[in-house]
């Protein structure tokens, strides 16, 4: 019985930990580049005021592209984390007839 | 089934079922590669048909005299997704602009499903007998595979219908590199066309399919505190869904642009 938990224990927290890593390496990446590309919007804006519509609209076309992977990404993770855990259902139904 | 109290991952996992058709003994069931998605073709189809017809209305009942509201809000549309394939789309076309206007429109009214609370077209069609009934038909792989494969085929027609194809031989051999490399070129340029459908469906599927799922995690919290971050997202997924229809529509207008001009005209 210790020896399951011990391995539900793992399985989890080795979750967890990945789960932190795509989300926090997910929200990095986009403030990066929401970042780098507020502020070259701002900068042509300021060079050029009478675009600053049509640099807007092509703005919120890389900021979705941008946004996209990010979202996957996140969702992943929180599917893992509140969803039914397919990894840990797997570990759960090969040990149990071992365990007991 | 415990439809109304289920454990947070089985609420989940129920959220994310289709409903579907097996097509082997023609039951509601998973039948592997031969099984409809009923719940996508259904809300994709009515959403079409209503975005149509309202649409073909204003345009039977358009007066050269003051506009009503509707017409107006429809040719604002028009003429801004008109200047759009103006500005990047190089030809004449008489194709194209309708078809961004359709894409732009109706994948922004399928993405819209999404703000449509998450329990409310489950609970009522519970009643008729369908269960798993999943109301977002962007949030399928299969809708935006097949919206995106029928761009591929459209950029496959005007590569042969821009350069002719002796041209589009041409190019598939001798761009970027020299002729003499030309199996190098030849992958490249299948790697890069193969990419764009894939990244133009899973792009729009992975965004619709991370808004659901925070729908489904929100309301998994207590009655008295979902509305705080229910707002919050839903504002801002009223956002995502804009951007990602825009997106959409122009990529589409782009990757057609780029298939029907030829590299050596410069």
């Amino acid at each position: 019985m210790t020896q399951l938990v011990q391995i539900i224990g793992n399985v989890q927290s080795a979750t967890i930990i990945s789960v932190a890593i795509m989300l926090g390496l997910a929200s990095f990446g986009t403030a990066l580049s929401f970042s780098l590309l507020g502020g070259k919007l701002l900068e042509a804006t300021a060079r050029q005021p009478e675009l600053s519509t049509m640099l807007m609209l092509r703005l919120f076309l890389i900021a979705g592209l941008v946004d996209a992977f990010a979202a996957i990404t996140i969702a992943m993770g929180l599917l893992l984390l509140f969803g039914n855990n397919p990894l840990l259902n797997a570990v759960i139904k090969a040990a149990a007839p071992h365990v007991g | 089934m415990s439809f109304w109290h289920p454990t947070e991952g089985q609420y989940i996992q129920d959220h994310l079922m289709h409903y579907q058709l097996n097509l082997h003994t023609m039951t509601i069931g998973n039948g592997g590669f031969w099984t409809l998605n009923l719940d996508t073709l259904a809300v994709s189809i009515i959403v079409g048909v209503v975005f149509l017809s309202l649409f073909w209305l204003a345009a039977r009942r358009v007066t050269s005299g003051v506009p009503g509201k509707w017409q107006n809000f429809v040719e604002y549309l028009v003429e801004f997704v008109q200047g759009l394939v103006n500005s990047s789309f190089t030809g004449k076309t008489t194709l194209v602009g309708p078809l961004a206007l359709t894409i732009f429109v109706w994948v922004f009214l399928l993405n819209f499903m999404d703000l449509v609370p998450v329990d409310v077209m489950p609970a009522v069609l519970s009643f008729f007998g369908i269960h798993d009934f999943r109301g977002v038909p962007t949030d399928d792989t299969n809708l935006t595979f097949a919206m995106s494969i029928t761009v591929f085929l459209l950029m496959i027609y005007y590569n042969f219908a821009g350069k002719g194809t002796l041209g589009f031989l041409k190019e598939l051999t001798c761009f970027p590199f020299s002729k003499w490399l030309f199996p190098i070129n030849i992958i490249f340029r299948l790697i890069d066309d193969c990419v764009k459908p894939v990244s133009l469906s899973l792009r729009l599927y992975g965004n619709l399919f991370a808004g659901e799922l925070i729908f489904v995690l929100i309301a998994l919290l207590p009655w008295w505190f979902q509305w705080t971050l229910g707002s919050v997202w839903s504002i801002f997924h009223l956002l995502i869904i804009l951007i990602q229809a825009f997106i959409f529509m122009m990529l589409t207008i782009i990757y057609v642009s780029m298939a029907k001009t030829s590299h050596d005209e410069s």
